[in-house]
This record gives C-alpha cells, structure tokens and sequence, in this order.
C-alpha cells in the first residue's frame, strides 16, 4: 500500500480490499431468515465471517506489505521532542 | 416464557451486591491510576504521549477500548432491538474492513511524521503541512466541538446503564410514581429506586478525571488495557448467562423467529444503499484527536500490527453477541416478556434493551455487578482517551502555540490541560442530563459522520503533494457548513421523523458532507498557491 517492500503484495492487498469491499453488500441475503447453528442468523453470521476474513486481509498486507522504509526514515534522528509549530 | 424474572417492583428493595461490585471496580481503577502516576517522568511530553513507550498489546487494547465506547454496547444492542441484525454491518463490518485501513494507511505515516517532528497533536501536524499556523484555530473549536456528542454517547450510555440495573436497590431515595397505561391502569415504575442517571454521571465522570490527572495518557493507556479486558470478558459471560436464561442460544433464536422475525434479515429495515452509504462513518477514525494521540505512544511502528490485524476480530467479538441480546430483547419485548423503560413519549428506550436484560436475566447479583461494571468499562475507556485529549489540544494547539512554549512550565501547562479537561467535562455533563432521551446510536453516528467528513483533509495531507492551505480551509468549510445544514434538518427539525433515521435521497447525509468536503480540498488546493518545496520535502520524503 504506501512504500512497500514488494509492490505485488500491494497489489495483491489492493484486490483483496476491493473483493472484501464488494462482498460487504451481500444483496442475496437480504431476505434470508435461516438461522446458521440453529442460532445465528444467516446475515449475522455473514458478517462475523466478513470481520474474520477482514483480519486475515490486514494479517496478510502487515507480512507482504509493510512500509519498511517509512519506519526506518521515521527511527533516523528527527527533531523528536520538539514541535517545530510551537516553536 | 412467562417465567422469566422482570424489573422489581417498586417499593420491593433488591440486593445492593452489584453496586459493591461496581464500587470495588472503581476502586481497582483508582488505584491503578495511582500505580501508574509512579512512572510518570513529570514533563509534559510524558503527560500527553507517554514518551512513546507503550508496545503492541497496550496499543491494541487502548486502540479498541477507545474506539468501542456507549455506542458499541448500548447503541448497538438498543439499534438492533429496533431495526435487528444489519445493524452489525452497518457498523461493525465495515469498521473491521476501514478501521484497520486507516491505521495501516493513515496511522503508520502519521506516526512516523509525529516521530521525526515532535507531535503531540494532529492540529500540529497540519499546521506544519499546511504551513499555517491560523489553521489549527480554525481546526480546534471544530474538533472540540464534534468530540462534546463523543463524549454525550458515553454519559448517557452510563445514564441509561446504572438506573436500570440498580432499579430497586434504593426504594426510599430514588423512588418514582407509578406510570398510568392507557386502559388506566397503574403499574410500578421501572426504573423506580434506581440510581438516577444524574447520579451515575457524576461519579463516572470523577472517577475518570482522577485516574486521567494522576498520570495523563499513560494512566488512560493502562486503565484502557484493563478496561477493554474487562468488557470483553464480562461481554461473553453476559452472553452465556443471558442465552442460558432464555434456554440456550437456539431457543433464544426461536423467541425472535417467532415474535419479531422481521429483526432477523434486513429486507423492509434497511435500504441498499443506506446500507453501503455507512461505509463512510468508519473513516472518522482518521480524524479521531484522541486517536491520534494514541497513535503517537507507539513504541515503534511494528507494535501498530496487532493493532491492524487483531481489530476486526475484537469488533466481532463485542458485537456479536450485543447485536444477538439486541434482536432477543425485540422477541421477549414482542412476546410481552420483557418490559423496557419508556420513552417519555411511551414507546420502549431502545437504548436501555442491554441493561434490562442484564437485570431481568442475569440472577447472580454478584455477575450482575461485574456485568455493570464490564458495560461502564468500555464506556470509561472511551472518555478517559477524550479528556485527556480534550485537555493536550488546548494546551498544545492554543495556549502554547499563542504565547510560545517558553511562557509556561511544564507543571503549568498540564495544570492548564486539566482545567480545560474540567471546563468541557461539565459542559458535557449538563448536556447530558438534558438530553438523557437521545438515541445513543444518532449522536454516535453524527458525531462520526463529522469527523468521517473530515477525511479528505488528513488522506490528502498524507497523499497528495499538491494539497494547499487553500485546499484544507475549504474542506474544514466545506464539512462545517454541510455536516450544521443537515444536522439541524435532522435534530431541529426531526426531518428524519418516521422514518427511523434520517436519509437524503435514500443515502446517509454524510455522502453529501463528505462530498462536499474532498470537493472543498480539491477546488481550494487546485485554485490556490500549492505548498512550499520544503514543504513537501519535509512530507513526501524520498524514501530509499
């Protein structure tokens, strides 16, 4: 996504976002009263499994994605300590 | 299901054993805050980022805590009672998918810019990359004035929790007149004998602000970790319990199938793209202040990963089971088993549905107790993170950027920070007792859809080289403008009246807000001088 050690992975982040964005309206429930376990309802247990599916996603961005070069400039020295507006 | 236990009577004393519960978890969470005033290091920095100390789980569980407060509890369950299980993806969903976006694509380079720079708020970071020191005066009324309903949500929500989990235990003190039904008949208050939401502001609100002034965001930070562990825990028991009392999780299913069937799908409650507009309210967390400043007391980047990764999955393991308690308290209210607290209008206080069926179902006053304090727990993890915020923007973003940092000692500048804490504390808490009948879902939401519109102005700071100071005021207008227009079309003139919330053009207001405001950042940056090339050397570093 931002300054990323392999720009396929960020890619790869991208397409699974967009897929997991998509899959968030699920139309085709809309109406579906069944209940999943004999207890959660169909939509609910959807979206239980959509917020699973949401961690694997970020799990995979932080290991394929992360922005390496963003943190090693951010532990350079700096003026840390100091806000330069205040001053 | 007639057998199940309702509200006591009035006039009838019930054990005071959950409020000892919840006394000793006050206390527990005074003394942590003492303990944690020990590492203090006294300077101001300390104070307002806990010298950027704090590791991965520390992080994750302020992080959560914060950002769950009244409304992931009492405004989830009391939203499903009324429009049932797509609740959950109106919110929670689509906060699992954003949230844990904007902390890998906002919060990381955010972090990273408060690292190098010294920041200790975001009004400091804009006023650099927008190089306008006049901004953050535009910005901070604006930020301080969409936190008061944050911090609204998580007073009422204490309100609407204690009185009716303690209904009863004060009979003599707190007792109110029966209610007259419409066929004449009279029936003991609900809420009769319960400690009054006046009450239960007000020590909440003490207890915070002791335990925040002792050691500033490293007492908030610690009591959060606590705090979230608590709700989390005590969320699951209360689930067990209640789904235990209604015959198993099956049977509890069977009561909605049964009674409120339309609670189970979202056909007929939910639009299309009422549904999908929600996608914008998560995006609030990149604008959050107190947020931010949590961001900041990061250790180092890497301890933001379980932070990303973990977040939809701690969403999901608080709402599932409120939206669950939710959509059963709409089946056993449908059946006529369940009695909620009225609106003064007479419908049933959706908000109160969490705390009634924690008191008509949980037997064990001792769980009971816990349970209250598992629900004040995620309620105070978010307004200790807001005071202490509240209080580094004043001193930060106004005092000291109006007379220099030099003026002040670093003892007189948190004195300043707790004053202003105190001042804004009270001015919520009287809001509150006044509007104790809002729904704790509308103010969430309105809150965030705010802080949502405000988006564009942080995405295009950290993204976009071309973003100009003419392009931030616009949008700060922009949003301002818009987000008071539709928000008097809705509170003042109840525009969203029978309708169950209100919708422009079958969408969620904040599309237009948010519309309006990247349209405000677009035009004003195009249209104006674009930044400086220190500027943008010092924000779009060449990273090698």
């Amino acid at each position: 996504m931002i300054d990323s050690q392999s720009s396929s992975g960020s890619k790869l982040v991208w397409v699974f976002f967009l897929l997991l964005f998509f899959a968030h309206q699920d139309f085709w429930l809309w109406s579906d009263d069944s209940l999943v376990l004999g207890f959660l309802p169909m939509g609910l247990a959807y979206h239980a499994l959509f917020s699973v599916a949401c961690s694997g996603l970020w799990a995979f961005a932080c290991f394929r994605s992360w922005p390496e070069k963003l943190e090693q400039w951010a532990d350079e020295d700096g003026v840390s300590g100091e806000n330069p507006s205040s001053t | 299901m007639n057998d199940i236990i309702f509200l006591a009577s009035a006039g009838e004393p019930v054990t005071r054993t959950p409020l000892y519960v919840l006394m000793v978890y006050m206390g527990l969470l005074l003394a942590l805050g003492i303990l944690s005033s020990r590492f203090f290091r006294g300077t101001s920095k300390d104070y307002f980022v806990a010298s950027q100390s704090i590791g991965p789980f520390m992080l994750l569980m302020s992080v959560f805590g914060t950002t769950m407060t009244g409304f992931a509890l009492v405004g989830s369950s009391g939203k499903a009672f009324s429009q049932g299980i797509g609740t959950y993806g109106l919110m929670a969903s689509w906060s699992g998918l954003l949230h844990s976006a904007v902390f890998f694509a906002i919060g990381i380079k955010l972090w990273s810019f408060g690292k190098k720079y010294g920041y200790v708020t975001q009004i400091q970071f804009f006023r650099d990359r927008f190089d306008s020191k006049q901004l953050g005066y535009l910005l901070f009324p604006i930020l301080v004035l969409l936190i008061i309903p944050y911090l609204l949500v998580g007073l009422i929500s204490v309100m609407k929790v204690v009185q009716p989990i303690t209904s009863g235990m004060f009979p003599d003190t707190f007792g109110l007149p029966d209610k007259v039904l419409p066929n004449g008949k009279s029936i003991p208050h609900p809420l009769s004998g319960g400690v009054p939401g006046w009450l239960s502001g007000l020590i909440v609100s003490t207890v915070v602000l002791f335990y925040v002034f002792f050691g500033g965001v490293r007492s908030a930070v610690w009591a959060n970790t606590f705090q979230t562990v608590v709700f989390m825990i005590t969320g699951v028991v209360a689930f067990y319990m209640i789904a235990d009392k209604l015959g198993g999780v099956a049977s509890a299913a069977e009561i909605v199938k049964n009674h409120a069937p339309d609670k189970l799908i979202r056909e007929g409650s939910i639009g299309n793209w009422h549904f999908f507009s929600y996608l914008l309210i998560p995006l609030s967390v990149g604008m959050f202040p107190h947020l931010f400043q949590h961001w900041l007391t990061a250790k180092n980047a890497k301890s933001f990963r379980l932070t990303v990764i973990a977040h939809p999955i701690c969403i999901a393991i608080v709402w599932v089971p409120c939206i669950l308690i939710g959509i059963w308290a709409a089946g056993l209210y449908a059946a006529g088993d369940l009695r909620i607290p009225p609106l003064p209008g007479g419908g049933p206080n959706a908000n109160a549905a969490l705390a009634t069926m924690v008191r008509s179902l949980v037997e064990n006053p001792l769980l009971s107790g816990l349970l209250m304090s598992g629900i004040l727990a995620a309620i105070m993890s978010s307004l200790d993170s807001q005071f202490v915020c509240l209080g580094t923007m004043f001193t930060n973003d106004v005092v000291v950027a109006a007379v220099g940092k030099e003026k002040y000692s670093d003892r007189q500048l948190i004195f300043l920070s707790r004053a202003f804490i105190v001042v804004i504390v009270l001015v919520s808490y009287f809001m509150a007792l006044y509007l104790q009948g809002s729904s704790v879902f509308s103010l969430g939401v309105w809150c965030f859809s705010g802080f949502a519109a405000l988006f564009p102005l942080v995405f295009a700071a950290v993204y976009w080289k071309r973003a100009s100071l003419g392009g931030a005021v616009g949008c700060i207008l922009a949003t301002l403008v818009s987000w008071c227009y539709f928000f008097y079309q809705d509170i003042f003139l109840d525009a969203g009246a029978g309708h169950g919330e209100y919708l422009v053009q079958g969408v969620m207001p904040v599309t237009f807000v948010f519309l309006a405001s990247a349209a405000g950042m677009i035009l004003g940056s195009l249209l104006t001088a674009p930044p400086s090339k220190e500027t943008i050397k010092k924000f779009f570093p060449t990273l090698s």
